[in-house]
């Protein structure tokens, strides 16, 4: 039996033609784009293709692109480069408490080095409220960062709302877009923004590479430092494949974006559906009005998450659960808990399962099942 | 019997080279072997990496090179539940804990135990020293053959319905053999060093590591007539027999710790490896577990450990209510310490054992021994 694979959110596979495109920076095409040479140029050619394909999608400028090793390097570098940048105007920054450890960290980092920031904690169905960012805001305020969709549970923030409510304010608004891109029409005549993380692997292209919009009007500094790169932003020789297969990979984005989340919303109501037809126990975190299509987190009251993924892998399925530390073993979320409270079992007994694009209804069938499965095996041992 | 290939057994992977041997030898016996890495403490070095991420990192390796699944458990809750706050409690109690016997018993054994069935185990195999037999549908734990490496001291606790799902791969293997195994395949810890001492302590200096958790009362070291021999550090980093680290030297023979007085913080001390002070005649034993309960006598004679490596001795065995023992020595033992473990033998079958609590010689309790 195939591997049923539920863990997009994590990573996707590369599709076939992204594949096919990096293919000749392998081989005839493998020049540095800083060099004056054919091959250089060459290089060079692919790269600012790469640009504006990013650039047309989210309706930037080319220029307001800038190349990053990965989301992570792309949120870092809007916190850390908006604040340097910044500080002049304030110390203060905002951001929510179930943020991706590459924004709670950065922030971390800048409290060390002498900004404040305030973390608003989100409610029961993990939603923060745009009224509350703006509560929050003083004249010190120099960014507020809010993600899209949250990469464990899918709930999304109202970013546009926010967005428009800090156009008055000398705030620059960040967003992580990585578990959304593709999705939603997250522009007018402009990025719904002043900056926005994504990155490749999530939609089908390589590991390695993600990128930064920054509204051209954004003062920010860099946080990697050499031959200039980037309009001086992001030094470092291009990693001219990876660009190039994100380049394709946000080619393939469907213009028609209702139609893109119908896809996955048939999915996960195939899966919930399966588990109800199996009389499965289990609750969805969040509301499915507020979560993204790809993603649902769901608890199984008195199935450990750990013993429950353990099972499914064996059964050759993939899913996830918050996150695990260095030595592999299982840590209970912390954005469950900062929805449900630290001591919540809700933490520690749910699982997330997260669709793509090769995903089927059948293999939701098929998973629902195996889940009923293990969980009566699981229930009649404890009794 | 289910075939070899359809019997799942979960083996619970330290990351050193015994634990990586037995996998092997189940893979190779044909058995459908999962690798489990636990997890049962949290600590972290000076760059905050957690500690336990290079031991898991072997795991991954040797499970890759044996083609085998692997997966890792958090227990530290368990294990600081009830584990480390027992081996807390018997330090205030001014006894020497044995924290490997508890965490067989509470954690590998039980919490780990109902993860691998959880998992669909039809086993639960570890790299213990020991062996595992069946006679007549009875399950019983034998010696491992090594002599040198025997474990079953710190399997005492175990039943004969555990014992039923248990299989130690190691426990016909001397241990030069297990690292030979390694090397001929290749292991990644074939040349990995064996760790020692407590787990959770590694290669750190004891004292300060308690010292974090109990506040250290300094007192008076004293015979047992009174006479003051200079000051201990705190009771709980002295054990009954301890030679070194006393700080009294002088004319005559090397000292000794003979007790602890908790109450008036006086540590115990006597001159002479043969000290009188140091030997007793009886002991009774507290939380004594027989692993086959059925067919234990209510007194019999047999042998005895009362530390780990220690040669056996001849002794009588009394049962008493309320899972507690009476324990007759043959000749008299010495440094028997409250709080290790006695463990009884018939042969090569280790029969079960318990906790040493009361010291007794000539008909009298030895309440200097703490």
């Amino acid at each position: 039996m195939e591997y049923i694979y539920l863990d997009h959110a994590a990573t996707t596979p590369v599709a076939t033609d992204v594949k096919e495109a990096m293919e000749p920076l392998y081989k005839e095409a493998f020049g540095n784009p800083s060099s004056i040479h054919a091959l250089g140029r060459n290089a060079r050619f692919y790269v600012d293709e790469a640009r504006r394909t990013i650039a047309r999608e989210i309706h930037a400028q080319d220029d307001e692109i800038i190349f990053t090793s990965s989301g992570t390097e792309a949120n870092n570098l809007a916190i850390i480069g908006v604040a340097y940048a910044n500080k002049h105007k304030g110390n203060h920054l905002i951001t929510t408490n179930q943020e991706h450890k590459s924004v709670l960290n950065s922030m971390k980092f800048l409290e060390e080095n002498g900004f404040r920031v305030t973390y608003l904690p989100v409610n029961q169905l993990g939603e923060i409220s745009a009224k509350s960012v703006q509560d929050s805001l003083t004249d010190q305020t120099i960014l507020v960062s809010v993600m899209h969709a949250n990469n464990e549970t899918g709930v999304m923030q109202p970013i546009e709302e926010i967005s428009a409510d800090l156009k008055e304010h000398q705030a620059y608004f960040h967003t992580d877009v990585v578990q959304t891109f593709g999705l939603y029409t997250l522009y007018d005549d402009q990025p719904v923004a002043d900056l926005m993380s994504m990155s490749a692997h999530k939609i089908n292209g390589p590991k390695g590479v993600g990128c930064l919009y920054v509204n051209k009007d954004v003062q920010i500094s860099p946080i990697l430092f050499g031959g200039d790169q980037e309009r001086m932003r992001r030094s470092g020789t291009e990693d001219v494949p990876h660009i190039t297969g994100f380049g394709k990979s946000v080619e393939r984005i469907s213009k028609d974006k209702e139609q893109a989340r119908d896809f996955y919303n048939v999915l996960k109501n195939t899966l919930l559906q399966a588990l109800n037809d199996y009389e499965v126990t289990y609750e969805v975190n969040g509301t499915l009005e507020q979560t993204s299509p790809t993603i649902v987190n769901l608890y199984f009251p008195t199935i450990s998450a750990d013993i429950l993924l353990t099972n499914l892998d064996m059964e050759k399925i993939a899913a996830a659960s918050g996150s695990a530390c260095q030595a592999g073993s299982f840590e209970p979320s912390y954005v469950l808990e900062a929805m449900y409270g630290q001591d919540s079992e809700r933490a520690r007994q749910s699982i997330r399962f997260s669709f793509g694009e090769n995903n089927t209804e059948e293999e939701m069938k098929r998973t629902a099942k195996i889940l009923s499965e293990i969980i009566i095996r699981l229930k009649g041992m404890k009794n | 019997m289910k075939e070899n290939k359809q019997t799942k057994v979960v083996i619970g992977m330290s990351g050193g080279v015994d634990s990586s041997v037995a996998a092997l030898l189940l893979k190779e016996q044909g058995y459908d072997v999962v690798g489990i890495f636990m997890k049962n403490w949290d600590d972290t070095d000076e760059n905050g990496v957690c500690t336990a991420t290079e031991d898991f990192n072997d795991v991954v390796r040797v499970c890759h090179q044996l083609d085998i699944p692997y997966y890792s458990v958090n227990f530290e809750k368990k294990y600081w539940d009830y584990v480390f706050t027992y081996f807390l409690d018997e330090y205030k109690a001014g006894r020497t804990p044995n924290p490997d016997v508890m965490c067989n018993k509470e954690i590998k054994f039980k919490a780990f135990m109902d993860y691998a069935l959880s998992l669909g185990a039809d086993y639960l195999a570890t790299g213990h020293y020991a062996q595992v037999i069946e006679e007549n549908g009875t399950y019983k734990m034998l010696r491992g053959v090594d002599d040198n490496k025997d474990q079953t001291y710190f399997l005492n606790q175990l039943t004969e319905d555990v014992l039923s799902k248990v299989m130690f791969p190691l426990g016909r293997l001397p241990k030069s053999d297990v690292r030979k195994i390694a090397k001929e395949h290749n292991l990644a810890t074939a040349t990995k060093k064996d760790s020692t001492g407590i787990c959770f302590i590694g290669e750190r200096n004891f004292k300060e590591f308690l010292s974090n958790y109990l506040p250290a009362q300094p007192g008076e070291m004293q015979t047992l007539s009174g006479v003051k021999q200079g000051s201990h550090d705190g009771l709980m980093y002295y054990t009954i027999g301890q030679r070194q680290g006393l700080g009294i030297g002088g004319p005559g023979e090397p000292w000794f710790v003979v007790g602890k007085n908790i109450e008036k913080n006086v540590l115990y001390v006597e001159q002479g490896f043969h000290h009188p002070s140091l030997y007793s005649n009886e002991l009774i034993a507290t939380n004594v577990n027989w692993i086959n309960e059925s067919v234990v006598e209510e007194e019999f004679i047999c042998t005895a450990k009362f530390r780990y490596r220690q040669e056996d001795s001849q002794v009588t065995v009394r049962r008493l209510n309320d899972n507690q023992a009476h324990v007759i020595f043959h000749e008299e033992e010495r440094a028997i310490t409250p709080g290790q473990a006695v463990v009884f033998y018939d042969g090569d079958v280790c029969l079960g054992g318990g906790t040493i609590d009361e010291i007794i010689k000539n008909d009298e309790t030895l309440n200097y021994v703490g």
